[in-house]
């Protein structure tokens, strides 16, 4: 059976201001969402919180994954249920190689969770290094990245493509892109869409978070929602992400 | 660092792979992770009576038949460390009983040409910390000490064939006297500072290293020093002379047995870089908690030659150690590495000195520390350019890592500058282990420890990387080791 993300009644503070007033959206295997809204409606509120964020506290509400209530479990317990996010700024991780980094991650998900306070077992190199140049040459990203520190120095457009190529080995069931169109030229859009394009399966589920229409003429969405000030205001099939480029976002004001 | 006079570059996969082999099973829970703190009876043939007055010294002297001279230079010195005041500048050392010390304990009558010659428990204390082995496989000489005397010393005959000296200082002094009376404390006199005199005053042990002019050592020699005794004070002395365009890299360790009560440690190295030469000194010292560690390390280049200091300073209760280079003439080249781990009950007062006393000399400081679980980290350098010394360069980054609350860390940058025609940097960063980072590799599925340790080797990574492959693992197990079960 294929994974469900279902996000039920969610309110969410962040130092007492509440940001999530109400959120209510399911995210199933096969599908993929596209979540618009202006700037500060909540989007990435709603991304960190999935994933976990520490500094976000849930006032009410639930988020299942296949019926099980994750807002409990740590972020890494998370990730190896099949969830991911790709974040809008990746954080640098200085003298960290993407590879070596990756190779744990990918050991941690696949193979289970280290002992506590212990090294995660790894797969074996050879293995590993074969898939990591296959996915980034799918991706059009050169192999020297692999030994480049992660996210540290990295242009825009090196940031969302390193991310995809994590979401590529990590292989995940329900993920989530906050902004992954944000800060890219034409080019770098059309490859980083087609990366995710390229993965797009009845196994897996995309909430894509966005401000603009723009990568929705790469990554076609099933269903388009609205979120203005905390919630979901409208959603719709893909013409509602046309109509709103139309119209801006003007045209929910009167729903807030 | 010119990485090309060193092997190349270690494949950090690998040094990770080499890592996952070697750590053992070990429980989360916070206790002593400190995996030499296992000591064997006290097997000594002699020890002086605890505390140091004359006779001490006299007495040191005595067994070892050495010539006059060295004598008076050790009573001189005496007189210096009674006369000079406790530091107060550094860390706390007015918890330390230097009454309740053996200042000289002699383990074995005889030094080992083979580790067959060793006694049995020497021998297994040497096995446990894996030297023989490391010995066979990538060293050029070793040395071995065991509280106050050298117990084993090799060389490979091929570099001994070439001129090359590797004995311990005892040994350099009764063969190679007139080298010695010509290098000992030139760098650092007696009254340099109170432990300097210490030293000199009760110097027993250490490495004598003399490589001939155009000789270049290309595999590490090594001394290991180990402390077995309880309330032990160990000072071994250290002298490196590379003679012209010789190359050496020479690598100590140090470990000690988990005590109550205090020891101390109180080395001092003298290392003569002449013209065109290049020396590299690395440090991976791992004090059981209970150990002072206060060490005078000076080098001097000459034109165009170039010093390195590699220092790792890990466990001890207070370490105040600072590598220096003085540069003397024009191209010389100082570099000093130095990472710190400070956790409970630890102060590591550690950095560099870098002295610009000619034209065209250059230098770079780089120090990384972390601290946690209540730790204390300072960073306390000297960037000097005199008067004179135009066109010098010298870069300073420290950079600290702190992972709890608890834990503190300081900088202490003295900078004199007395030329105006210089490029000096100078940067300094303090960072807490970042949410942000946390939560960022939690997400790719990394338990918080998993996480905390990556995030720990990158921040080391820079200095790691400039070690051969054997002490790249070895560097990064023993700070694995270190954040074992600190988190939470």
């Amino acid at each position: 059976m294929g994974a469900e993300l279902a996000i039920r009644n969610l309110h969410v503070k962040v130092e007492g201001n509440e940001i999530l007033t109400g959120v209510d959206l399911t995210v199933r295997a096969g599908e993929v969402h596209s979540l618009m809204g202006p700037n500060g409606s909540g989007k990435s509120t709603l991304a960190y919180i999935l994933m976990g964020h520490p500094a976000y506290e849930v006032d009410e509400g639930e988020v299942l994954l296949d019926g099980e209530n994750i807002l409990e479990l740590e972020p890494d317990e998370r990730a190896r249920k099949g969830l991911f996010l790709a974040f809008q700024y990746p954080t640098p991780i200085p003298g960290v190689s993407v590879a070596d980094f990756l190779r744990t991650a990918v050991s941690s998900i696949r193979l289970g969770p280290s002992e506590e306070g212990r090294t995660t077992e790894l797969i074996p190199m050879r293995e590993f290094r074969k898939e990591i140049r296959e996915r980034m040459t799918e991706l059009d990203i050169d192999h020297s990245f692999a030994r480049r520190h992660l996210n540290d120095g990295f242009s825009g457009g090196e940031k969302k493509r390193a991310e995809i190529l994590q979401m590529s080995l990590l292989k995940p069931r329900i993920a989530v892109l906050d902004e992954t169109d944000s800060g890219l030229d034409i080019d770098a859009l059309r490859a980083v869409a087609d990366g995710v394009n390229r993965q797009l399966s009845s196994e897996l589920g995309v909430l894509l978070i966005t401000h603009y229409q723009r990568i929705l003429n790469y990554i076609e969405p099933n269903f388009v929602h609205i979120m203005v000030d905390g919630r979901i205001v409208q959603s719709g099939g893909p013409e509602l992400a046309h109509e709103l480029e139309a119209k801006g976002y003007d045209m929910v004001k009167d729903l807030v | 660092m010119a990485a090309e006079a060193m092997k190349e570059m270690p494949d950090l996969a690998k040094v990770q792979e080499a890592i996952d082999q070697a750590v053992p099973t070990k429980g989360s829970e916070d206790t002593d992770d400190y995996q030499y703190g296992f000591h064997y009876p006290d097997e000594s043939v002699f020890r002086s009576k605890k505390g140091l007055r004359r006779e001490t010294v006299e007495e040191i002297s005595w067994i070892k038949e050495e010539p006059d001279w060295m004598l008076q230079k050790r009573l001189e010195a005496l007189e210096i460390y009674f006369s000079k005041p406790m530091p107060q500048w550094g860390g706390n050392l007015n918890a330390l009983n230097f009454d309740d010390i053996y200042y000289y304990v002699k383990p074995t009558d005889s030094q080992g040409k083979t580790w067959d010659d060793v006694p049995d428990n020497i021998k297994e204390t040497f096995d446990r910390i894996g030297i023989p082995e490391d010995e066979r496989k990538f060293l050029g000489g070793v040395g071995a000490q065991y509280d106050s005397e050298v117990v084993y010393h090799s060389l490979k005959k091929e570099l001994s064939d070439q001129g090359v000296i590797f004995l311990d200082m005892d040994a350099g002094l009764r063969e190679y006297p007139d080298l010695v009376r010509e290098y000992f404390t030139s760098i650092i006199p007696s009254a340099d500072n109170k432990f300097a005199a210490l030293n000199t005053a009760v110097w027993s042990g250490g490495s004598f290293v003399y490589i001939p002019a155009g000789v270049k050592v290309d595999i590490p020699l090594q001394a290991y020093f180990r402390i077995n005794s309880e309330n032990m004070g160990q000072f071994e002395r250290t002298l490196i002379i590379a003679e012209e365009g010789a190359e050496v890299h020479y690598v100590e360790g140090c470990t000690a047995p988990s005590f109550s009560s205090d020891s101390l440690h109180s080395a001092v190295v003298e290392i003569f870089c002449k013209p065109g030469s290049r020396v590299r000194y690395t440090t991976i010292q791992n004090w059981a908690n209970n150990v002072y560690n206060l060490v005078t390390k000076r080098a001097v280049a000459y034109r165009d030659a170039t010093m390195e200091w590699v220092d790792g300073n890990l466990g001890s209760k207070l370490t105040m150690k600072y590598p220096s280079v003085y540069m003397m003439e024009p191209g010389a080249h100082g570099e000093i590495l130095s990472i710190a781990f400070a956790s409970r009950g630890q102060h590591q007062d550690a950095g560099g000195k870098v002295i610009h006393a000619a034209p065209h000399t250059s230098s770079i400081i780089t120090s990384k520390s972390i601290s946690k679980n209540g730790g204390r980290a300072s960073y306390r350098g000297l960037l000097k350019v005199a008067k004179g010394a135009v066109g010098s360069k010298s870069n300073v980054v420290c950079d600290a890592l702190i992972l709890d609350d608890e834990s503190r860390s300081d900088t202490y940058p003295y900078i004199e500058i007395d030329e105006q025609e210089v490029t000096i940097g100078h940067e300094a960063t303090v960072s807490k282990i970042g949410d942000e980072q946390l939560f960022y590799l939690m997400s790719r599925g990394l338990s918080e420890a998993e996480a905390s340790n990556m995030v720990v080797r990158g921040f080391i990574e820079p200095l790691v990387r400039e070690l051969p492959m054997e002490y790249a693992v070895e560097m990064n197990r023993l700070i694995q080791l270190q954040m074992e079960g600190s988190v939470g």
